[in-house]
């Protein structure tokens, strides 16, 4: 097979600046094909939202150590100056954001916001760069589209206001898209909505998407493999139907069982994950999911797990993955 | 239509107001009684200042030594004489040009300047902001009066002179507002996503953070305009602005306030010219301030 689009090595990410440097991404790796969508999984502070800005090196470079290699299409985004970082961002990688009322700039129309990315980026006008600009509104089902252009953000929806930051991360005709749980600031009825425009357009496009969510509906939704993360690692990966079936490791376990799935039973108590994640200005030597793991042994406070595949694509970062199966 | 369409949104689709920024500004200003009052006035007072030649009755450099200090409503004189038997009504027509130009003059001036250093420091932070904002904070330890005073003094009497110590006392207030909205912009997520979408650091600064920081900043400045009158009259008061003849209110309630005890509605005229002027771009720029904020 050929070289995958996105190729992460050993990505680590530490803030530095404070009393101790806060290690937020110890050891990611991942690939991603051309057309495959990519889930992140993760709660709060599991890195999974640091490691899709360090793709595209938008950590503030003086605060942030960044170790270990990307590629993304055959580029050494580690190595990018900046002109070529700037050709980057946007052309081969572009992101949607989490709130995209904060995201859109205010004083802007959307339209005015589009055709200025599109007129940077391809050197076109500003007139050519609104024809794109309606195109996509047209893409991402806007209504009305030709009106919408001349609207300001906040006299859209939050909903219209998410499709329109779509429009604007698909202007310059990215091979990847990063989204930043893109749902997370709109309500549920509106979330599968754009949930279904985001796989109906990477269908049609042949995009790669990363998704950084914490809701593992979403990832189901949308994702075909998916990534748990803890504590800046990622746990355990595999394709969405083997990690649903068969989740081996212990937190993805734990965060299967405390969904409310199906009809739970009234006065039945949710499963919960007990504890809270490590500071991670000083990790625990060893597993860092060990002081919550219910079947964790002394050698795990101790040994820090390597990867282990358990079948063909799915990895586990634990060390009873043999002995758990059976539970 | 009440089909609810499935992907699209269930929002009316009819957005009745698809003007620009500033017509809507324009727009919310209109309905603001007090704002277009001051608006009115301030332009009547531009036009007066403009037009000072064509409108005045009587020359205001020529007196009559004779007619000395007569009361308001005197026939030939409908607002007294002055000290120098000089109609009254043509010196306040005439010294709306000088009370305006010391007023707009020097806040255009530290507009310029200090947006553009605070937007600079609040944009590249780190010791370059430092190093700026620290410098200004020390022009902060001084009163503005007595700054204003102190550097028209080593400079020498004079307009010009007067023009410039005045901006000086200016540019620091200015370059502290639009350093604190550049620092609180620089940090929104829209300029992160223009960063993310390949934006240059000088295409952010100059469409995304001046955008949304000028307003502001602009507002704050419409606001200095009246203390700056104030304090132009005050120089010229103190005879280090503008100098007689030349008519100017501020200097002009210099000269007469020894006739305070005999013809204390004349010699309070120029005072009240300047309360009202200096009032008006207040609740002018009150007026722009709650026009302009309409997102969040």
């Amino acid at each position: 097979m050929s070289e995958p689009l996105v190729q992460v090595r050993g990505l680590t990410v530490s803030f530095m600046g404070g009393p101790s440097p806060i290690r937020a991404v110890n050891g990611v790796d991942l690939e991603l094909r051309a057309g495959e969508t990519y889930a992140l999984l993760g709660e709060s502070g599991s890195g999974k939202s640091v490691t899709l800005r360090a793709l595209m090196r938008l950590n503030p470079e003086k605060k942030t150590r960044v170790e270990g290699s990307i590629r993304v299409d055959g580029q050494d985004v580690m190595a990018l100056n900046r002109k070529q970082l700037q050709q980057f961002r946007g052309k081969t990688l572009s992101m949607v954001f989490q709130e995209p009322a904060l995201a859109l700039d205010p004083v802007y129309t959307l339209g005015q916001q589009i055709a200025e990315a599109v007129a940077i980026h391809e050197g076109v006008s500003h007139a050519e760069g609104r024809k794109r600009a309606l195109e996509l509104f047209e893409r991402v089902r806007i209504p009305s589209p030709e009106r919408r252009l001349d609207a300001y953000p906040h006299e859209m929806s939050g909903g219209m206001r998410q499709r329109a930051m779509i429009a604007l991360a698909l202007s310059c005709r990215p091979q990847v898209l990063l989204a930043d749980e893109p749902t997370t600031a709109l309500d549920a009825t509106v979330q599968i909505q754009i949930l279904l425009l985001l796989r109906e357009l990477q269908r049609e496009l042949g995009l790669a998407v990363i998704f950084v969510t914490h809701d593992i509906g979403v990832a189901v939704e949308v994702a075909d493999r998916i990534a748990v993360m803890y504590a800046g690692r990622i746990v355990e990966t595999g394709a969405v139907r083997d990690i649903i079936r068969n989740p081996s490791h212990p937190y993805t376990i734990g965060l299967l069982r405390s969904r409310a799935h199906g009809a739970l039973q009234k006065g039945a108590r949710l499963e919960t994950i007990p504890g809270s994640p490590p500071d991670l200005a000083n990790l625990p030597a060893g597993c860092p999911f060990a002081p919550r793991c219910r079947y964790a042994i002394d050698q795990c406070q101790t040994v820090t797990p390597e990867p282990v595949a358990v079948r063909d694509g799915q990895i586990v970062r634990c060390l009873r993955v043999g002995e758990l199966e059976a539970v | 239509m009440a089909l609810l369409r499935f992907g699209a949104d269930a929002m009316p689709s009819a957005i009745e107001s698809s003007e620009g920024y500033w017509a809507s500004v324009w727009r919310r200003l209109r309905r603001d009684k007090v704002a277009m009052i001051a608006g009115a006035v301030v332009l009547a007072l531009i036009l007066m200042a403009v037009f000072a030649p064509y409108i005045v009755p009587a020359d205001p450099f020529s007196g009559r030594m004779l007619r000395r200090l007569r009361p308001i409503g005197t026939e030939g004189y409908p607002l007294g004489s002055d000290e120098l038997g000089r109609d009254m009504l043509s010196r306040l027509i005439y010294g709306a040009r000088m009370s305006l130009l010391m007023g707009v003059t020097p806040v255009i001036i530290a507009f310029g300047l200090g947006s553009t250093l605070g937007i600079v420091a609040g944009y590249l932070g780190g010791w370059f902001n430092t190093i700026a904002m620290r410098t200004i904070d020390i022009f902060y330890a001084f009163p503005s009066v007595l700054l204003a005073v102190a550097l028209s003094g080593a400079l020498g009497a004079g307009l010009t002179n007067a023009l410039v110590s005045l901006s000086v006392v200016f540019i620091p207030p200015i370059a502290r507002v639009a350093e604190s909205v550049t620092t609180q912009v620089r940090n929104r997520d829209y300029v992160e996503a223009a960063r993310a979408s390949g934006a240059p650091g000088f295409t952010i600064v100059r469409v995304h953070v001046l955008g949304n920081v000028l307003g502001p900043i602009f507002v704050y400045a419409t606001s200095l305009i009246s203390v700056s009158m104030i304090l132009a009259s005050g120089l010229s008061f103190l005879g280090l602005g503008v100098r007689p003849p030349e008519p100017e209110w501020g200097l002009m309630l210099n000269t007469l306030r020894t006739a305070i005890y005999t013809q204390p509605w004349v010699a309070a005229l120029p005072g009240a010219m300047i309360f009202i002027t200096s009032i008006s771009f207040n609740l002018l720029s009150d007026g722009l301030r709650s026009a302009m904020d309409v997102k969040q």
